[in-house]
């Protein structure tokens, strides 16, 4: 994964509370392999009718160019399904700004490249103020936590250790690799003070 | 003398290998979870060529597309493909998998306690968001995401900052037909879906020392619905009785170590959180949401909410909710009509929930067309050694194997398109349950009184004289 810092494009208003995951990717599109991209799928019983096509009047088909999402409170809640974010990252959005989201949506987020922006009420309200003509141009600056357009700038809250992440594209498994002595060690001793953690052999 | 400690500290220093600089903690992962839909995990560390760090503690299970129907030959090959890939991951990396047709097999939140795998003081991971379930026996237990998941089975470890602490007290007695779900669907209304973010949850009080491990379950596993990735019950005798004799709860002399090391679990006295909260048990009545959020929920005899009446910045979801759902601000919710019932699920699959279920159907008939599915199908030959599925089935609905089922509909059980179903399940979410499908969550014994009248019904006028 290529880390990023700064990122322009342009940002969409879905100004929804509550989009959950079921919602951005439904639990049916979820036995696809990764690698045939999960884009088509992203928020798709909002966007598609019932065969399929398109609906014109839904933002994300009309500003397909968008690359950042303005969302209601608590997106991302429900399903820890990583496919979500999968979705919206095949669909080429950089990141998420929301008041709020579902804690292990945000996780998942941060470990594929995806930006959990986080911002106050009154941000939002500006934001979507901002917005409700069309999308506009964004710039967005994770080292100094904030979000431009135009003449109206707002800053977004994000975890240290995880604008690192983002920021180096960092993989967590090859960092604790290097912790490898310390976990053998832990395990050890466990195995010595709490033996019954460990399942007794079935009969 | 020391400071006083929640459960939630005592748990995480027992498990933290080490502390990062910026305040992340590495965790030893003591259960592993997987199910079908781990296959990105699986994927990934076979890219790196990575093999599991830890078999004997990683456990797989069939549930999320177990066919609950005609299992021996599965006709839809996507399902049948997903079912193969986890097999073959098990076989790969040597881990026990409890497939299909296994005596053992079930929802993996119901199996894990059922098979003693569960147990106080472990940290138990699964990819899958109700894992808090599992801290109803006092574990820290909570869901994470495929990356994470591909993290835990190459390391046996998982990073994560501390959530801060939240208490929810409920004390004194429930009233007849008010139940565990009814408490989580009640809360989850007060405080909205995000109310308990960033926090682990423990519930305390009276109330809660006197609801069964089942109980328990259900209110740990609706935590996430409150926004809380970790729900918390100390372990007490109820617990132990619970565990003791299990497959794989400790034997022996372990047995006698582990509960003297599980008595010490329990928050101290004057420990202190983050965040309070307080319910009267008396005040709590048998919920069911109305809309497409599980904070969408009133008690059975409110009306329908009017989207001017709720707070201004819910108003826009309200409406659009009650659009989804097909309902009318104002009106009674009770004896709005429905086209189907289901029982089952990590919430309300267990054998307690379908014995109150058979208590208001014994002797009824149904009025619509309904799917029980048992949590596991230990569940399912507990229910059938009881009767309880000559219960369900001369009532007229439909008694099948266990898995997740009409939950989340990847095994092909589907509520159609517009349909009205009242359900024991735990998201409300627009198509959860099927595209365009309306779904009602409440307890198992006021879907059975759903199902007795066709219509969203108070459960309690259909108890009297009658036990479960
Ligand atoms: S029963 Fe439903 S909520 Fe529980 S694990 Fe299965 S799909 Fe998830």
């Amino acid at each position: 994964m290529t880390g990023w810092r700064t990122h322009k494009g342009k940002v969409l208003g879905l100004a929804v509370a509550n989009i959950d995951t079921d919602q951005l990717i439904p639990a049916r599109f979820m036995s696809v392999p990764r690698a045939e991209g999960y884009g088509s799928y992203l928020l798709h019983d909002m966007r598609r009718g019932e065969t399929g096509e398109p609906r014109v009047d839904f933002p994300l088909n009309v500003h397909p160019e968008a690359s950042v999402i303005l969302a209601g409170r608590n997106f991302g809640s429900g399903s820890s399904r990583e496919a979500a974010v999968y979705a919206l990252v095949d669909a080429g959005i950089r990141a998420v700004i929301a008041p709020g989201f579902g804690d292990i949506f945000a996780a998942n987020a941060i470990n594929n490249g995806l930006l959990p922006a986080k911002v106050d009420e009154g941000s939002y309200a500006a934001l979507d103020a901002a917005l409700a003509k069309g999308p506009q141009d964004i710039t967005i600056d994770i080292d100094a936590r904030t979000l431009t357009l135009g003449a109206l700038q707002v800053c977004f809250a994000l975890d240290d250790s995880w604008a690192t992440k983002l920021i180096n594209g960092w993989d967590d498994i090859d960092l604790t690799r290097n912790h490898s002595a310390a976990i053998t060690a832990f395990k050890h001793i466990r195995s010595q003070t709490a033996a019954w953690a460990w399942p007794a052999a079935a009969d | 003398m020391h400071t006083p400690q929640t459960m939630l500290d005592k748990l995480w220093a027992a498990h933290e290998v080490l502390q990062r600089e910026d305040g992340v903690s590495l965790l030893w992962v003591d259960r592993h979870l997987v199910h079908e839909g781990s296959h990105h995990a699986f994927a990934k560390i076979k890219e790196r060529g990575l093999p599991v760090a830890e078999p004997s503690l990683t456990f797989a299970v069939v549930d999320h597309y177990a066919p609950t129907q005609g299992r021996s030959r599965i006709a839809d090959p996507q399902i049948a493909r997903m079912i193969d890939t986890l097999r073959s991951n098990a076989n790969i990396h040597g881990l026990r998998l409890y497939d299909l047709a296994d005596p053992h097999q079930g929802i993996v939140h119901v199996l894990g306690p059922e098979e003693g795998l569960t147990l106080p003081g472990l940290l138990v991971n699964c990819g899958d968001s109700h894992t808090s379930t599992h801290g109803a026996f006092g574990a820290l237990a909570f869901g994470i995401g495929a990356t994470e998941v591909a993290h835990v089975l190459a390391t046996q470890t998982v990073w994560q900052r501390k959530p801060k602490a939240m208490r929810i007290t409920v004390d004194g007695a429930l009233g007849a037909g008010v139940t565990a779900k009814d408490i989580a669907l009640g809360w989850i209304a007060k405080l909205g879906t995000d109310g308990a973010q960033g926090h682990a949850v423990e519930y305390g009080g009276s109330t809660i020392r006197g609801l069964s491990m089942e109980g328990r379950m259900t209110l740990c596993n609706l935590s996430i619905e409150g926004g809380a990735r970790l729900g918390m019950v100390a372990p007490d005798e109820t617990t132990f009785a619970y565990l003791e004799g299990r497959r794989f709860s400790p034997k022996g002399a372990d047995w006698h170590a582990a509960c003297a090391d599980w008595a010490g679990i329990a928050s101290d006295e004057y420990a202190r959180f983050d965040r309070e909260v307080t319910l009267d048990a008396a005040e709590i009545s048998p919920n069911v949401t109305w809309g497409t959020s599980p904070e969408q929920a009133v008690p059975i005899s409110a009306t329908i909410p009017d989207p001017t009446d709720v707070p201004p910045d819910k108003a826009e979801a309200a409406r659009a909710a009650l659009d989804y759902m097909g309902l009318k601000a104002g009106e009674m919710l009770e004896g709005t009509p429905i086209d189907q019932v289901f029982i089952g699920s990590c919430t309300n699959g267990r054998i307690e929930d379908l014995r109150a279920a058979a208590a208001v159907l014994r002797g009824r008939k149904a009025k619509v067309p309904g799917l029980i599915s048992p949590g596991s199908t230990q569940v399912k030959a507990q229910a059938e050694a009881e009767g309880l599925d000559r219960v369900f089935i001369e009532a007229g609905l439909d008694w099948v194997a266990s898995g997740c089922s009409m939950c989340v509909g990847m095994n092909g059980d589907l509520v159609g398109e517009g349909k009205r179903c009242a359900s024991s399940t735990n998201r409300n979410f627009k198509g959860r349950q099927g595209r365009g499908a309306r779904t009602h969550l409440m307890s198992p014994a006021m879907v059975a009184a759903a199902a007795v009248t066709g219509a969203l019904t108070d459960v309690r006028p259909f108890l009297e004289g009658r036990v479960n």
